[in-house]
């Protein structure tokens, strides 16, 4: 039966969350995005007091959603807090990978080691393929020549999970994925970049000269090598577990958005009519109202993804459409916010213009909007990759 | 809990509805275009089927179907994707019955449902829109007031569906002077009520031209209070109307689904400049948001729905998902006629026409379906 409602318990989830949010929206969100140098701590003071969420999470009751569904719907309501949180996850978007591509004992082995992944280059981005970092087997070592930038989570964490062309001659077959740890020789940290957005998030460029790292740090070990083509599909798996996530962040933002200028129209006595037709509304009103709906349609489409990986069912095709409708919206609604508030939602006395400029991201990284509709035209036309460039 | 699973019953609504839309519908849908006209078989086959009919109450002679608002989703994104002209002209009467049995007293439904669950088509209809743009149906002109025990209706309503043939209609007022949905009032109405004339001219349309329309005036209609639906107890006027703006929108992403699915095939077969238009990210493109935007309609008209069944207010909900589903509708449609060019504005495809459907469906502020 097509619900959309959630249970007494998962409503207490939320509520919990949000009072989290609200801790890091006063203390310290405006904070790390006016010091963007300064690394926000892996656990603030006050995430002992919020320690229980992920325990009532985890206990939601027979008639529960599922696990994804309820996920993305929580990393929303983080969102909607600040992109910061109280407490950093243990594992980055380099763990996503080792999940993805690793073997079990790789799983095992790094996963309480937090693993950036580094996949963008000067010369690349969406197009992963084309990666031009390489890799050479030189007796039990690989040896890693090239340039990353981009990387999230760069400075924070552990190590980084370093996508490079073992044989530039086999196109996306020779790309593979490495451990590689901070300290190994030649892996320098070029510097650390400085974004419209999201600053609190650590974003660093890497460089990788004659870096040698073991050979059992080549993800699916050498096996993949054998086999042949796993690593760019372990990539590419990886993007089809976050993307959706990513989408809901973006949302989580516009909902902050919403909820500011409704309060907002509040105070100036301005409510929006439901019921009323269109030539009853004022052009604020039906901004609204647009804001609104865009926002409720990417979150359904989000959770429409996440409903289905949770069936076991195939989600390529609607994780993209989520990620291309989360970033459309994330774009447009944090605009209309804006041009609803006017000149006093540009100041710093609040936070919607940090929400414009962190949400902004959300139509770029993990495969711009673009890439998002090439995926999605691919699905419906049955085309390949070679035949809709 | 959150899921978009269906139920049993509800996946095979709308498998029947499917099937009837693909056997029964797309093929004759330009010539009725055409000639402003339905072969009474297509509306004696859907209504067989009780695909507008099939919550009449077993105890009124009806099929006794669970009344739900999902279930009307689905049918009518089914046939909106044959043929939003058909589909609006199947699903009318459901305009008059979906309230009565929503909201009628026993007696009411008694007196009327009967006549609905007959064998052959029973046209009825609510009659909602005016003769002004500015029409709001939070503020209709057509109004009833109280005068004893019973109620004088005066105002014009147009483009009432199956005007001249319906034995009764729905007719929308405001109640007295009382704004918003909530005092919106629905008076079951006879066709031959003293003071009401039904205009004898079709109203000519450019979209959803086959379905006939015509002109109710009302001069100091008397409709004694056993008639005003619901009776002494007021309506909840709210969920009226958000039942036919969800039923609305719901036949919107039909007709987005079929612009879709109709231009993906072409734009693979066309070839321009030695390669199909599909390999151009100028269409591919287009495609793609057609289908990101049919999908977040439907979504947001199941969430309606949804709240329809399960009695919460859904006033927010369906005014989003019409908002959403009028607005992209028309885009999708506007697209479709694009990519086809020439061929698309040409009247042998149907492109053309589900435009003209688009623009004219997504103005009728749900009073199509319910």
């Amino acid at each position: 039966m097509v619900d959309f409602t959630l249970n007494a318990k998962e409503q207490e989830v939320i509520r919990e969350i949000r009072r989290e949010g609200m801790v890091l929206r006063e203390k310290y969100a405006r904070y790390y995005d006016e010091h963007e140098k300064e690394l926000p701590p892996d656990e603030f003071p006050e995430a002992k007091e919020f320690a229980h969420i992920d325990k009532m999470a985890a206990d939601r009751g027979p008639d529960a959603t599922t696990p994804t569904v309820f996920y993305l719907l929580m990393l929303m309501h983080r969102t909607w807090g600040d992109m910061m949180r109280l407490k950093v996850p243990v594992t980055a978007l380099g763990n996503a990978s080792v999940v993805a591509a690793g073997t079990d004992e790789q799983k095992k082995r790094w996963a309480k080691t937090r693993l950036s992944m580094a996949n963008t280059e000067p010369g690349c981005g969406s197009d992963s393929k084309a990666i031009q970092t390489t890799a050479e087997l030189d007796g039990n070592e690989w040896v890693l020549n090239g340039e990353k930038i981009f990387v999230t989570t760069g400075i924070r964490a552990e190590g980084c999970v370093v996508w490079a062309t073992i044989d530039k001659s086999a196109g996306r077959g020779g790309i593979k994925a490495f451990v590689v740890m901070k300290g190994t020789p030649g892996f320098e940290l070029v510097k650390k970049e400085e974004k419209m957005g999201i600053r609190s998030s650590d974003t660093a460029a890497f460089v990788l000269k004659n870096c040698r790292v073991p050979r059992e740090n080549l993800l699916g070990m050498d096996d993949i090598v054998k086999k042949g083509g796993g690593g760019f599909k372990g990539l590419m798996k990886t993007f089809n577990l976050t993307r959706p996530g990513v989408a809901a962040m973006g949302i989580g933002n516009i909902m902050a958005c919403q909820d500011f200028v409704a309060e907002a129209m509040a105070k100036e006595g301005i409510t929006v009519d439901y019921e009323a037709g269109q030539h009853k509304r004022s052009a604020i009103q039906q901004k609204m109202i647009d804001l609104e709906a865009e926002m409720e349609a990417a979150t359904l489409c989000t959770l429409r993804a996440a409903w289905l990986a949770d069936q076991g069912k195939p989600n390529n095709l609607e994780a993209s459409v989520s990620k291309q409708k989360g970033g459309d919206v994330s774009r447009r609604c944090a605009q209309l916010a804006l041009e609803i508030l006017g000149a006093m939602g540009i100041t710093h006395d609040q936070l919607v213009e940090k929400w414009f400029r962190d949400a902004r991201i959300t139509d770029i990284y993990e495969g711009t909007g673009e890439i998002q509709r090439l995926v999605i035209a691919r699905e419906l036309l049955n085309y390949t990759a070679k035949e809709l460039t | 809990m959150i899921t978009f699973e269906l139920t049993k019953e509800q996946s095979l609504i709308q498998k029947t509805a499917k099937e009837f839309a693909a056997g029964e519908m797309r093929q004759i849908a330009r010539d009725c275009d055409e000639n402003d006209d339905i072969p009474p078989k297509v509306l004696n086959k859907a209504w067989e089927m009780g695909l507008a009919n099939a919550a009449v109450p077993e105890a009124f002679g009806g099929i006794g179907m669970a009344r739900s608002a999902m279930a009307s989703a689905l049918i009518c994104e089914e046939l909106g994707y044959g043929c939003a002209s058909l589909a609006t002209a199947i699903m009318a009467p459901s305009t008059f019955i979906h309230p009565l049995i929503d909201f009628g007293t026993e007696d009411q439904k008694q007196r009327y449902l009967p006549a609905y669950s007959g064998e052959k088509f029973a046209a009825a209809a609510a009659a909602l829109h005016e003769p002004h743009f500015t029409f709001d149906v939070t503020d209709m002109r057509t109004v009833a007031q109280k005068s004893g025990d019973h109620w004088v209706l005066n105002g014009v309503k147009r483009l009432v569906p199956f005007a001249q043939k319906a034995n009764h209609f729905l007719v929308l007022a405001k109640m007295g002077d009382q704004t918003g949905l909530a005092h919106v009032g629905a008076f079951i109405i006879s066709k031959d009520a003293k003071g009401l004339t039904v205009d004898q001219e079709f109203e000519k349309t450019m979209g959803l031209k086959p379905l006939p329309k015509s002109k109710l005036t009302l001069t100091n209609v008397n409709v004694p209070d056993k008639d005003r639906l619901g009776e002494s107890n007021s309506i909840d006027g709210r969920r009226l109307i958000n039942t036919l703006r969800v039923a609305n929108s719901a036949i919107c992403v039909g007709l987005a689904k079929a612009v879709l699915d109709t231009s993906v095939p072409y734009s693979k077969q066309r070839v321009a400049f030695d390669a199909p238009i599909a390999t151009r990210q100028a269409i591919a493109f287009m495609l793609s948001e057609m289908h990101s935007e049919t999908e977040a309609m439907r979504w947001l008209v199941w969430k309606a729905a949804s709240q329809l069944d399960q009695n919460s207010d859904a006033t927010k909900a369906a005014a989003l998902a019409q908002h959403y589903a009028n607005k992209n509708t028309v885009i999708i449609a506007d697209r479709g006629v694009q990519i086809f060019g020439g061929h698309g504005y040409i009247r042998d495809l149907p492109l053309e026409m589900w435009l003209r459907n688009a623009r004219t469906l997504t103005v009728m502020e749900g009073v199509v379906a319910a």
